[in-house]
């Protein structure tokens, strides 16, 4: 553990990541209580210019409300949302691809043509279906993003899996009489998890911005203000108030960034033959 | 070759009659009984022309027959009827169908020209500030939400500047033919293409990078260098075709993200395409319609995939057409 963050800290992608993530975590949990200002209150006359007050520093959109308080409550949709539908998407795609892997033949076989079908299917296109038809609230957002990318994940495990089988540990716990679960969970997936750790950083930057894609075509929880639904109220006026669409739109770009990097610095770190240092 | 072709496309039609199938039972998950829905949409509820609806879409039928019936009605092209637009949805379908083909085929050549292009000349500076320069720039725009760069675009291009249209596909109502309207379009083509296509460059050129860096060490390539080839020839011949294997196999699966991204992009700049149509449907709840979208969009990434398949298999000699 002290190993990997000593890897961790010294590839320069993952501490930028990581600064950013610890920010946007911060700004999600505490923002909101020290900034009262609710994002859909009328704060000031609409089409504040931004920098003209210093209680509403970002301006105000075009029904007046305050454009900094939108992007701070933003912040918790984002996380919250992409956090929780890797984190579905996990628990989906990883007992599939363990059990594809562990088992192989005809289940293999099986598990592995249901995961093709859902990678060939369009992306956000059956989201947008699925949001549509679900109608759109949190819980059918995390449903619909965690349905279109768990492939990857059941792929990945599958593959670690096949590897991670042969090895004499395994044959051991087998000659041991182990149960199949009980080899999978305690001996198997434990192994497995790093090239996991590293997707699901990657996924969760991905969430986030099929997210806010959703939200900007209008199918976001109604209830809750995210960027991109900011963005997309912001669109018909963008000649007007350049800055109700320019603002949450620097957070997404960030925070994906972030995330990314803290990918690349997860990579570098748990997967050191992949490293890119000395090619 | 024959036989490998028959093979994938025989397996693409089964994929494609599954996600049908995925349809059919989507298109039952909309809220409201379809019957009532399409009187309402039609502007008349009453019992009798509900119960003609239900006879007439079958609707009356059990389960099992009613998917026979949606399942045949899809194979033979009719796609249902969408009663917003008062149109099939095939016919619909079929008259935004080339716009789409137009902005997608547009932004796959820009991002995987410029990708490779970029990727290979970071490999190239690998460790200078030009390739970090390149990285950053990758980095940045892969991170950007595909929206928010076409709302950029049409600040910086069409408002401060005033350079390009903001929306549409050509300007309403100048008639123009030949080669004026084709300048024109292509005017038009500019933002929405270059909105889509650099999402995917940015990955183009990671992966370009990454993949020319990993071949350069490989045996064949200082084998080259020994029979003293120019560096040139050895870029081009040795290292990049075969680094432009992984980048093949990534545009095939992007190929779907591609669609996704079209369908952002033609809303925001009001392209007539099948993308917008999908936008339209979903604001007026026009489930038929977008159904009918989500096919077709599935069927193009099929064909597609195919194709790549086909391409990566002519790139790189050393895979066989056998399955």
């Amino acid at each position: 553990m002290k190993q990997f963050w000593k890897s961790m800290l010294k590839s320069p992608s993952g501490v930028i990541g990581l600064v950013i993530l610890l920010l946007a975590i911060s700004v999600a949990l505490f923002g909101p209580m020290l900034f009262p200002n609710s994002p859909w209150r009328m704060v000031q006359r609409p089409f504040l210019p931004p920098f003209t007050l210093s209680t509403v520093p970002l301006g105000t959109d075009a029904l007046g409300r305050d454009v900094f308080a939108g992007m701070i409550f933003g912040a918790r949709v984002s996380l919250l949302v992409g956090l929780v539908s890797t984190l579905v998407a996990l628990i989906v795609g990883m007992p599939i691809g363990a059990m594809a892997g562990y088992f192989g033949g005809k289940v293999d076989d099986a598990l592995m043509r249901f995961t093709e079908f859902f990678q060939t299917i369009p992306s956000f296109a059956l989201a947008i279906v699925l949001v549509a038809i679900l109608q759109p609230s949190i819980y059918s957002i995390v449903a619909s993003i965690a349905i279109v990318s768990w492939p990857p994940v059941a792929r990945l495990v599958r593959g670690e899996v096949l590897s991670l089988r042969t090895r004499e540990y395994v044959q051991a716990a087998v000659v041991t009489g182990q149960s199949n679960s009980w080899i999978i969970l305690r001996e198997i997936l434990p192994n497995a998890l790093s090239p996991v750790i590293v997707l699901a950083s990657l996924m969760v930057a991905t969430a986030i911005l099929l997210e806010s894609s959703l939200s900007f075509l209008g199918l976001g929880d109604p209830n809750l203000i995210s960027w991109g639904y900011m963005v997309g109220a912001g669109r018909t006026v963008i000649r007007q108030a350049w800055w109700i669409t320019v603002f949450p739109g620097v957070a997404i770009l960030i925070s994906v960034l972030g995330l990314n990097l803290i990918g690349e610095g997860l990579n570098d770190a748990l997967n050191p033959r992949l490293s890119r240092e000395g090619r | 070759m024959l036989s490998f072709v028959a093979q994938r496309v025989l397996k693409g039609v089964i994929v494609l009659l599954a996600i049908v199938v995925l349809n059919f039972f989507l298109i039952r998950l909309a809220p409201g009984d379809p019957a009532v829905v399409m009187a309402g949409e039609a502007g008349a509820s009453d019992q009798v022309f509900v119960k003609q609806l239900r006879e007439k879409f079958g609707l009356d039928k059990p389960l099992p027959e009613q998917l026979f019936i949606y399942v045949k009605g899809v194979l033979t092209l009719d796609l249902g009827f969408s009663f917003r637009q008062q149109a099939p949805v095939a016919k619909l379908i079929g008259e935004r169908l080339p716009a789409t083909l137009l902005l997608t085929l547009t932004a796959f050549a820009i991002s995987l020209t410029l990708g490779i292009l970029f990727g290979t000349f970071a490999a190239r500076f690998a460790g200078t500030i030009l390739d970090t320069g390149i990285t950053v720039f990758a980095l940045i725009f892969y991170a950007m939400p595909i929206f928010w760069v076409a709302l950029m675009g049409i600040l910086l291009f069409s408002v401060t500047f005033d350079w390009l249209p903001s929306f549409g596909y050509e300007t309403v109502g100048a008639n123009l033919k030949g080669l004026a309207h084709a300048v024109d379009v292509a005017k038009h083509l500019i933002m929405p293409a270059m909105t889509l296509g650099l999402f995917f460059m940015a990955t183009y050129t990671r992966m370009t990078r990454a993949s020319m860096l990993e071949v350069k060490r490989l045996d064949f390539v200082k084998t080259a260098r020994a029979k003293g080839l120019s560096d040139a020839v050895i870029q081009r011949r040795h290292v990049l075709r075969n680094a432009l294997l992984p980048v093949v196999t990534l545009a095939g699966v992007h190929s779907g993200t591609l669609i996704g991204g079209a369908v952002i992009t033609e809303t925001v700049f009001a392209w007539p395409g099948i993308g917008r149509l999908m936008y339209d449907a979903l604001l007026q709840r026009d489930y038929n319609l977008l159904l009918g979208v989500f096919v077709i969009c599935s069927a193009m990434v099929l064909i597609f995939n195919l194709v790549t398949d086909l391409v990566y298999r002519l790139v790189d000699p050393r895979i066989e057409f056998a399955s």
